[in-house]
């Protein structure tokens, strides 16, 4: 048995870690780490409006949720023979059931007296394990194939085909024009809908145009991250972003960046050493950024209000004693 | 013994056992968890146990239950810690706190068991998230009397006693701080002043349920673990407004989870024509969802069915006190038949046919009404009289102490005169100046 102190590792050489951070490992690689910063881009985005919409945990609820869905898609696909694993009808019938998670969430806590975090508990929980009784089912179905659907749950970029990566980068890219068209709207709709509604901007639609959002990024988001951890690139970048500023625009923008940073030095990392899960790295990268902004981002870091407190006492003190 | 029985106890037994005593645990505990609006702490606290499990396995080398405890409590509970300084010092709201800090050190937990597995330390990714109930088993001896020796006892597996134990524990704990955990989950301000240290009772609270998450991942995983958390006491609540039913509730619900579950997952295969099973834990966890649906619909305090008819019920009483009102007032201010018609044509126009047939069937069975002449009887002149009391006490309420213009008043005083009690009758004639007598509009208040 080897200890604790035994790490051996294959640790890439400097010029294979040079090589692919800066794109030139392979067509294929880049694909992938282009593909996984967009991700991460479009993810830090849309998370911002979650998290202002005090949506957060919603993300979780409807993560979770997709798992019957590709379970449901993949038995569906095996049964008729219409298609192998392709990945457009697995994220379909993933979405199917995270808006029917999503859906029972709502209908539990306005149908009853249950609160909103216990609805998304219960929900969260009860769809996953539907999502588990159906892997069981299929890996009794003896077609090799649940392995592949292990890698929703936890992640994997390094086993991504070309056109799982394609995929992904569209809907990331059409996920950051469509907010990037509608960010006035959208922000006018997070902090004042009845003002929106008012002023002629239909609220109800553009309140749904930013689930969806949640929705496509999180979907697109499973193969790269899996369902467990999208949530935390969803929630992690946009409330680093918020230690760096006051004013909305530039949160959106550095949580966007600080998502597509974590996607592209997470991926990288995945390339480099494939055995390590690809979604506990990016997510692991996102957690960096978030203490680094939460002890030293000038405008709300620990560090700058303490320096602040400390010399607005003195300042008091001055003026007291003067 | 014979052979089902023999079948039974070592397959079947020891996983139906071990999931009651998990469940068991969770179950008590989360009706704590649900009151203060908690519940996806216990979400939190089962995705955050993973890196000090892992570590736990890593630094000791085995799967020393002790040890997988110790490293989960003390993760359990910089879990809490974490997320407190956070929410403070970052002024972080409490939804995206949790959500950091639990995916931040699950991320490190999913890293650590590669590691772990690197090393040929027997943990798997996959285990963790539905258990393995399936494989949880034990050779009974040749004859029930043989069950009860200590030899016997001690061939237990290592799930089954460890659930056993921290089901045991979790009893202790409620039972025995019953009146202190209550009176912190309701009103924790007041518990402090009394003495009763609420943050103390809250940590307290987070580490059993580590423990209970702890105990029970092994055998039933992190999926079960959340949903026996959080269904089997909401279902509960769902049923009952009293703590110590909501407590027996949950468990009974937890146990129809497991049994239900095992019994669906082992079962219902073969019945479709499979000759496996399919994984028990996530059955259960989607027995317990079955179970909160059916209860949240068929409830009949506070399921959907339920408040459905109580309100229908609601609309009859409100549609027979209308039309009773409205005759008694084209009685009392005299109005031609022309005018009554008039108003019992809007009244139908309001509460639909349906409802305005059935009311004029149950007034003229209960004595109230004359059908075919429009009269009131003596019966029904008398409860009249009460709904026009409670609604001119109303208009004089609204007009005296709310300063309402006595045009504006009637509308209101019509929707209040049906949902008004006793009590607040005779507090309304009480707070009056002129105690009862005239309404604003100059009439007599009966």
């Amino acid at each position: 048995m080897q200890s604790l102190t035994d790490v051996t590792f294959e640790w890439p050489s400097i010029s294979e870690i040079v090589k692919v951070l800066f794109l030139q490992g392979g067509a294929n690689t880049n694909l992938v780490i282009v593909g996984t910063a967009l991700l991460g881009f479009a993810a830090g985005i849309t998370g911002t409006f979650a998290i202002l919409r005090k949506r957060a945990l919603m993300g979780d609820a409807l993560a979770h949720s997709a798992l019957p869905g590709l379970a449901l898609a993949f038995i569906f696909g095996q049964l008729t023979g219409w298609y192998d694993k392709a990945l457009v009808p697995l994220l379909i019938g993933a979405t199917i059931t995270g808006l029917l998670g999503i859906l029972a969430v709502q209908a539990l806590t306005f149908g009853s007296r249950l609160s909103e975090d216990a609805t998304i508990g219960i929900v969260l929980s009860v769809f996953f394990g539907a999502g588990v009784v159906l892997l069981s089912v299929i890996q009794e179905m003896d077609t090799g194939a649940a392995g592949g659907l292990h890698h929703f749950i936890y992640g994997q970029t390094a086993a991504l085909s070309y056109n799982d990566v394609v995929l992904s980068l569209v809907i990331a890219v059409l996920t950051i024009v469509t907010t990037i068209l509608f960010v006035k709207e959208f922000k006018l709709v997070c902090f004042d809908p009845g003002f929106a509604r008012v002023q002629g901007w239909p609220a109800h639609f553009l309140d749904v145009l930013m689930m969806a959002s949640v929705v496509l990024v999180t979907v697109t988001g499973l193969q790269s991250v899996g369902l467990i951890l999208i949530i935390a690139l969803l929630i992690v970048p946009a409330t680093s972003a918020r230690f760096w500023t006051e004013s909305l625009s530039k949160m959106i923008f550095i949580s966007g960046i600080f998502g597509a940073l974590s996607g592209y030095i997470g991926a990288t990392i995945s390339a480099l050493l494939p055995r390590l899960p690809a979604g506990a790295l990016i997510v692991l990268c996102t957690g960096v950024f978030f203490l680094l902004s939460l002890f030293f981002a000038p405008c709300r870091g620990i560090l700058a209000n303490t320096i602040r407190q400390y010399l607005l006492r003195r300042k008091i003190a001055r003026d007291v004693y003067e | 013994m014979s052979e089902f029985w023999y079948t039974f106890i070592s397959i079947d037994l020891p996983p139906l056992l071990t999931a009651i005593f998990a469940t068991s645990s969770c179950a008590l505990l989360g009706n704590f968890l649900l009151l203060r609006k908690a519940s996806l702490m216990g979400d939190a606290i089962s995705h955050s146990v993973l890196p000090g499990i892992v570590v736990a396995f890593l630094i000791t080398n085995s799967r020393s239950t002790v040890a997988v405890l110790v490293g989960a409590s003390i993760a359990g509970v910089l879990t809490a810690i974490l997320i407190e300084l956070i929410k403070r010092f970052g002024k972080v709201e409490s939804g995206a706190a949790m959500g950091v800090v639990f995916s931040l050190l699950f991320a490190l937990g999913v890293l650590l068991i590669e590691q772990a597995a690197a090393r040929n330390v027997d943990l798997d990714a996959e285990c963790l998230l539905h258990g393995q109930l399936e494989s949880i088993f034990w050779l009974p001896p040749d004859n029930f009397r043989a069950l009860l020796s200590w030899s016997v006892l001690s061939e237990l597996p290592s799930e089954l006693a460890s659930t056993f134990f921290i089901a045991l524990l979790s009893f202790c704990f409620v039972f025995l701080l019953f009146k202190e955990l209550t009176v912190s989950s309701f009103d924790p301000l007041l518990s402090t002043t009394l003495g009763i240290n609420a943050n103390c009772l809250h940590i307290a609270l987070m580490i059993f349920v580590g423990f209970a998450v702890v105990a029970s991942f092994e055998a039933v995983g992190s999926i079960l673990v959340i949903a026996m958390l959080i269904a089997p006491a909401a279902t509960a609540r769902l049923l009952t407004d009293r703590l110590r039913a909501q407590i027996g509730l949950s468990l009974l619900f937890g146990i129809i989870a497991s049994v239900g579950g095992y019994i669906l997952a082992t079962l219902l295969p073969n019945l479709l024509g499979w000759n496996s099973s399919v994984n028990a834990a996530g059955m259960m966890a989607v027995t317990s969802g079955i179970a909160l649906a059916v209860v949240a619909l068929l409830s009949p305090t506070y399921g959907l069915l339920g408040r459905s008819l109580r309100s229908r019920g609601l609309r009859s009483s409100m549609s027979r006190e209308d039309l009773l009102s409205l005759l008694y007032r084209s009685d009392e201010l005299d109005w031609a038949v022309e005018r009554t018609q008039r108003e019992v044509y809007k009244l139908k126009y309001v509460i639909g046919e349906r409802q305005y047939v059935k009311a004029i069937n149950a007034l003229a069975k209960e004595q109230l009404l004359i059908p075919n002449e429009f009269k009131l009887t003596e019966e029904g002149r008398r409860i009249a009289e009460h709904t026009i009391r409670k609604h001119r006490l109303w208009e004089s309420y609204l007009v005296e102490k709310m300063g309402l213009r006595k045009d504006h008043v009637h509308e209101l005083a019509h929707a209040l005169e049906h949902v008004t009690s006793e009590e607040m009758e005779s507090e309304l004639e009480g707070a009056l100046e002129s105690k009862g007598k005239i309404d604003p509009h100059g009439r007599r208040i009966p």
